[in-house]
Parts: structure tokens; C-alpha cells; sequence
């Protein structure tokens, strides 16, 4: 065993819960689990398959690791900016496709954030979007995005609105457009949306996507054209936020 | 409660059960945000038994006021000069616009995507839980934005004292006679409603009633500039807030005094929040109560609110009325004067109020801004893009959100407010 000391981050997300337990710079540990309807549980069970000696816990639920046992909590915004500089060294821009919100965050040159956007209210363009939206068209989410690459034809999805965007696509198939064309349209649309909000955060590159919006193939490609830059995914783009919080921790 | 507040309020046609379910809703929100505050000021008792009496001694005193001959007007904006109705021994008291009330009842007559502060009006009109709007001899509306201007018409329906004021957009000479002629117009109203002749002497007290009531606010406003803050933002926006609705007398006498107490503090380097807290300047929108929604998770997330740049707060109370004319006819000039440098954003263009911005962020030594809009309130909506590039350019950083007075955005609007602290620190 290191001397070193191990540092903890635990992001208790929408959909799944991430644990990343570092020594000095290395991952020695990470864990995803779903959140489930019971995250603190979900979370309690990831802490106790390890051990640690420090501890920050992000994202929806880090105030209920707070209230149950005074663990330190911080943003995802701040936990994925700090997440950002292990996976990509010298990441100036972050976007992040979670399952309930979309992030772009500009960070300075000492790493710290400059500058974010979040969705307010409203899950629209999350990855919750996605997923229902795969469901309305009969995809799993793993299919979702490599159907929509095989699209032979353009139309066009509007709404940001998932129940309004349900009426669309159902309205589009009663066309006659194809699923795998409106699988695209529907790509088009959240990548769109994300696209603004990393200009309004003056986009600068580097460039990483994060969150589990950054597994999808489509996505990563349709925001590269969009941006005309290249797009860093990070190895496991779902851990940034615990990974970043495990940076904080020491 | 007391059974004669019960009686009172059967008297004013409230509905009683509603009623009740809204002061028990504002006495736990009001239990939970500023009763657990830790290190308040002594001199806050004074306004935390106002709020235990807002809807009780209050609306007493209003109606005993009315007993004894004296007109009640109830005003939904500061534009609307306090001073003429005291002039008249009228009493002035602002109008319920702070919570979500009878919605549903509300979008009946006005559409969805209206904004809160005029939905909750008609809300609190429809549902009969406002004891002020049902002791008013006179509402006082006023065309600021298209939303409450086309509204006042279908709220004149509602009611059957209702009094709409004429507003200017722009700051031109033009504007200030429209200014002007409307509360020319408006003091022959309040003579008529009062049937008191209002002479410059008369005049001269409501001037100086309202100044002295401003002063003390100033006063608590530049207090404020210290590390560590004397006093936490939501209890200086209750401050702000009852300035609408208490005994303006009596009003300043305790501001003073928690005033003294915080100077005393200040000299003892006595805060509410360690030295070094992250500040933030709040702007944008109103917040009437009990909208302490915003406020609330800000200070929650490890800030400070060290000023609010909005119609409750310095945007209603930085300037005074000179009143050194000798007569009625000098007197309204500078009442109309004083009140056309409110830079509300329903001006066009309002180059003063990104310039307030920058004042207040300085004197209160602000180390950000966050610009609060209602949704679909144009106005500030609009103006809160260009105040952001600005502030931005200047190198201030700044955060805008838009919420209403609902909870459901409570997690990202949490999220964001701590991510804004984060980078401050």
C-alpha cells in the first residue's frame, strides 16, 4: 500500500452515481451504480466497497451525503472543471450531457471556472431527452445514436420540449419519415442547443464532452461539425464529476 | 390569532379557510428563513413582529385608520408618490404581489405565460387572502409594462376602486410632463377621494414623512458596505419590504435604531457571516413578499446579499424629494423630478441603470451580480443581456436567472447559485 493519502469524490447524479477514489494523480478506484429511487442508498453502498480517507461529494443529491453524514460538498460545475484538467490537460472549455442537465463551462488558465451555463427548470436537451425520445422510436439508448448515422434524409425536430417533441416525432412517423431520419433530427436538435450554450460561454479549445451524452457517437460527431473543432471525450466521460470531486478532496 | 382578527377578516369578505392555509405557509417559511438565522440583530425583533402581524394589527390599524376619516390607497408600484397621499392624511400601503395564489383562477382571465407578480395580484384578489386590497378606498395601478397595463383593465373588473395611472418610456422632456401631469392628476384624485385640499404646508409634511423614511433605509443601505456584513440580505429586504406596508413613522424609528445597534457592531467587527463571505449585489425584478425564494438559496450557498438594485430595495429609496419650493406648484415639480430618476426598465433607453448597477457594486463592495427576472418580464428580461455584457466587459462577473415563485426549479437554481459562490471564492 501507498503512503498516499486517498481522496474519494462521489457524484450522486439524476441517473447513476459515480465514485472515484484517486492516489495523488491515479485512479485507483471508480464505481458506477444507478441512482435508483433511493440515491443516498445507491451512494452509501458504492462508499462501502471501499475505503478512503477523504471525501467530496457533487451533483443532485450532494447535499443528502451532507445532511446524513457532514461530507463536503461542491457543484458539478466546479467538480467537472476540475475533473476536466486530469482528462484533458490544459481543457479550456467543458460541455456536459448528463441525464438532467446540460452544462458548458469556460475555464481560466489556473483551472479555475470562468464562466458556466446551465439549464434552468427543465430537463430539454439533457440526456433525458434523449432517452425518451429513443423510446418514443423504439431504439435502446445504446442503439439511439448509431441509428441515427445510418439517416438517408433531412427533417427537422423543433421542439426542446420533450412532451412537445414526442407530439413532433409522432407526427413525423405518421409522415412517413423513417425512425433512423428522425433518430437524427433529434440528435440535430439537442446538439443545437448545447452548441449555444458553449458560445455563450465563448468557447475555446480545448475542448472536452462529458456526461453520458458524450457515449453517444452521433452527438460527438454532429458537435464537432457544429463546432468545427475537435471534440476530447475522456475514457469515461460519465466520471468527470467524481473524478473532479476526488481532485478536490485532499 | 385573535377572534377579532377573525371577525375582522369575515368582515373584509376574506376567505377564511384560504386565509388561514396562507398564513400558516408564510409563518413556517418565515420561521424556517429568518427566525434560524444565526447572530441577527436585536432590532430585527421589531420587524419580525411586524411579518407575525402583517394580515392582524396592521390591516387593525388601516381600518382604524379609515374609522377615524382617513382614505386607505393601495399602490402595486413606486411610482406612485407617497408623499400627495399623505398630503391628503391619507395612508399608503403597498399590495400583495409575492406568492402563487389561486393560479388557476388567475389564467382564467389571464394568460399562462404571464408573469408571476401580475398573476399573483389577481390570485390574491380572486382567492380573498389580501386584507390590504380588501381595505383600500383607492388601487392605484399604473402602465409600466404592457402586462400590467392591458391587466389593469381586466383587474378593474375585479374591483371597483381601481385608479390607473399613465406612465412615460422615455426620459425626455416630453416624458417628464406626462410625469408631471399625471400626478397632477393624481392629487386632484386624492383630494377628491380624501376631501382634503392639499396646500404646500400640507404637501411639505408628506415630503418630509417620506424622506425621513427613505434616509433611514439609506442609512441601513450604506451599513452594509462593511466585512463582516452587519446584517444578512434577507433580513435588509424584509427591512425593504415593509417599507411598503408599516406605519411610515414608526417605520423610520426602528430602522434608525437597528441602524444604531449595527453601527455598534460594525465598531466591534461583528458580522453575520465571516469577514470574507463572497458578496453579491441582487438586481433585477422585485421581491415582494413572501418571495424570499432566491434571496434565501443564495445566502444558504455560503454568500452574502449586500444590496438590492430593485424597486424593494435602492432602487425605490436612493433619492430624495428636494423640498425647498415655497409652493404647491415648485413642490410637485420636485416630486416629479425625484421620481422620474427611478431607473425602472420600462424606460427606453435606461443607460442610468447599468451605471447604478456599477455604483452599488462598488459602494457596497460587491465581488459579483446576480440579476433576478421574473419570466416573462420583458422589461428586465430584456435589459438584464445587455447589463451582463457590460458588467462582464468591466470585468464583474455576473450570473442572470429567471424564477418565479414556484419551487420546482429549486435543484439547478441551487446548483447554479452555489457554482456562481464557487467562483467567487
Amino acid at each position: 500500500m501507498s503512503g498516499l493519502l486517498r481522496c474519494a469524490g462521489i457524484d450522486i447524479g439524476s441517473r447513476s452515481v459515480e465514485l472515484v477514489v484517486m492516489e495523488g494523480e491515479t485512479v485507483v478506484h471508480s464505481r458506477i451504480a444507478p441512482s435508483g429511487f433511493d440515491p443516498l442508498a445507491s451512494a452509501n453502498a458504492l462508499l462501502a466497497e471501499t475505503h478512503y480517507d477523504r471525501l467530496i461529494a457533487t451533483g443532485y443529491g450532494r447535499h443528502l451525503l451532507e445532511l446524513a453524514q457532514d461530507v463536503e460538498t461542491v457543484t458539478e460545475i466546479k467538480a467537472y472543471a476540475r475533473g476536466a484538467g486530469h482528462a484533458l490537460p490544459g481543457c479550456r472549455t467543458v460541455l456536459d450531457i448528463g441525464g438532467q442537465d446540460v452544462k458548458a463551462i469556460s475555464i481560466g488558465d489556473n483551472g479555475r471556472v470562468v464562466k458556466f451555463e446551465m439549464n434552468d427548470r427543465c430537463a430539454a436537451g439533457s440526456g433525458k431527452f434523449l432517452e425518451i425520445m429513443a423510446h418514443t422510436l423504439g431504439y435502446t439508448l445504446e442503439e439511439f445514436g448509431p441509428a441515427a448515422l445510418t439517416a438517408q434524409h433531412d427533417v427537422s425536430i423543433n421542439s426542446m420540449c420533450t412532451v412537445f417533441a414526442e407530439s413532433e416525432v409522432t407526427s413525423l412517423l405518421h409522415k412517413g419519415a423513417s425512425r433512423a431520419d428522425i433518430a437524427l433530427a433529434v440528435h440535430r436538435s439537442i446538439v443545437k442547443r448545447a452548441v449555444g450554450m458553449v458560445n455563450r460561454v465563448a468557447v475555446t479549445e480545448p475542448l472536452l464532452f462529458a456526461g453520458g451524452g458524450a457515449l453517444n457517437p452521433c452527438t460527438r460527431r454532429l458537435l464537432a461539425e457544429a463546432l468545427g473543432m475537435e471534440i476530447h471525450v475522456p475514457e469515461a466521460p460519465q466520471m468527470l464529476g467524481a473524478l473532479g470531486a476526488a481532485r478536490l478532496s485532499p | 390569532m385573535s377572534e377579532d382578527y377573525r371577525k375582522m377578516w369575515e368582515g373584509l369578505g376574506l376567505d377564511l379557510a384560504a386565509h388561514d392555509a396562507l398564513l400558516s405557509v408564510l409563518g413556517q417559511g418565515y420561521q424556517q428563513l429568518f427566525l434560524s438565522q444565526k447572530n441577527r440583530p436585536a432590532g430585527m425583533g421589531y420587524f419580525d413582529f411586524v411579518m407575525s402581524e402583517v394580515h392582524g394589527l396592521r390591516v387593525k390599524e388601516l381600518l382604524d385608520a379609515k374609522a377615524a376619516g382617513r382614505k386607505v390607497i393601495g399602490a402595486f408600484c413606486l411610482f406612485v408618490p407617497e408623499e400627495i397621499v399623505l398630503a391628503a392624511d391619507g395612508v399608503m400601503v403597498g399590495l400583495c404581489t409575492g406568492a402563487d395564489f389561486a393560479t388557476e383562477k388567475a389564467e382564467e382571465l389571464l394568460p399562462r405565460n404571464t408573469c408571476a407578480l401580475i398573476k399573483s395580484m389577481f390570485g390574491f384578489k380572486l382567492g380573498r387572502v389580501c386584507p390590504y386590497m380588501e381595505s383600500c378606498d383607492m388601487i392605484v395601478g399604473e402602465n409600466t409594462c404592457d402586462g400590467k397595463k392591458k391587466a389593469y383593465e381586466s383587474f378593474g373588473a375585479l374591483v371597483d376602486n381601481l385608479y390607473v395611472m399613465d406612465m412615460p418610456q422615455m426620459k425626455s422632456p416630453q416624458g417628464r410632463d406626462l410625469l408631471k401631469s399625471e400626478y397632477y392628476r393624481f392629487l386632484k384624485a386624492v383630494e377628491e377621494l380624501t376631501g382634503v385640499t392639499i396646500d404646500a404646508a400640507r404637501l411639505k409634511k408628506g415630503i418630509a414623512v417620506v424622506n425621513n423614511k427613505r434616509k433611514a433605509v439609506q442609512r441601513l443601505a450604506k451599513l452594509r458596505a462593511a466585512d463582516p456584513a452587519p446584517i444578512s440580505g434577507l433580513d435588509a429586504l424584509l427591512v425593504n419590504q415593509i417599507f411598503f406596508y408599516d406605519d411610515p413613522v414608526r417605520f423610520t424609528a426602528s430602522v434608525n435604531a437597528l441602524c444604531d445597534e449595527l453601527e455598534q457592531r460594525i465598531t466591534k467587527n461583528e458580522g453575520v457571516f465571516a469577514a470574507g463571505t463572497p458578496r453579491i449585489l441582487m438586481a433585477g425584478c422585485p421581491m415582494a413578499v413572501p418571495n424570499w425564494k432566491v434571496p434565501a438559496i443564495v445566502e444558504g450557498s455560503g454568500a452574502v446579499i449586500v444590496g438590492e438594485e430593485s424597486c424593494i430595495g435602492e432602487r425605490g429609496t436612493r433619492t430624495l424629494v428636494k423640498d425647498s419650493a415655497p409652493d404647491l406648484y415648485g413642490l410637485m415639480d420636485a416630486i416629479t423630478d425625484r421620481y422620474f430618476t427611478i431607473d425602472c426598465a420600462i424606460f427606453t433607453p435606461n443607460p442610468s441603470r447599468t451605471e447604478h448597477i456599477h455604483e452599488m457594486k462598488s459602494a457596497c463592495k460587491a465581488d459579483g451580480v446576480i440579476h433576478y427576472g421574473l419570466p416573462f418580464c420583458q422589461p428586465y428580461q430584456m435589459e438584464a443581456i445587455p447589463i451582463e455584457k457590460k458588467l462582464t466587459a468591466n470585468g464583474i462577473p455576473v450570473m442572470r436567472l429567471e424564477t418565479d415563485y414556484s419551487s420546482e426549479d429549486a435543484g439547478q437554481l441551487k446548483t447554479r447559485v452555489e457554482a456562481f459562490v464557487e467562483l467567487l471564492k
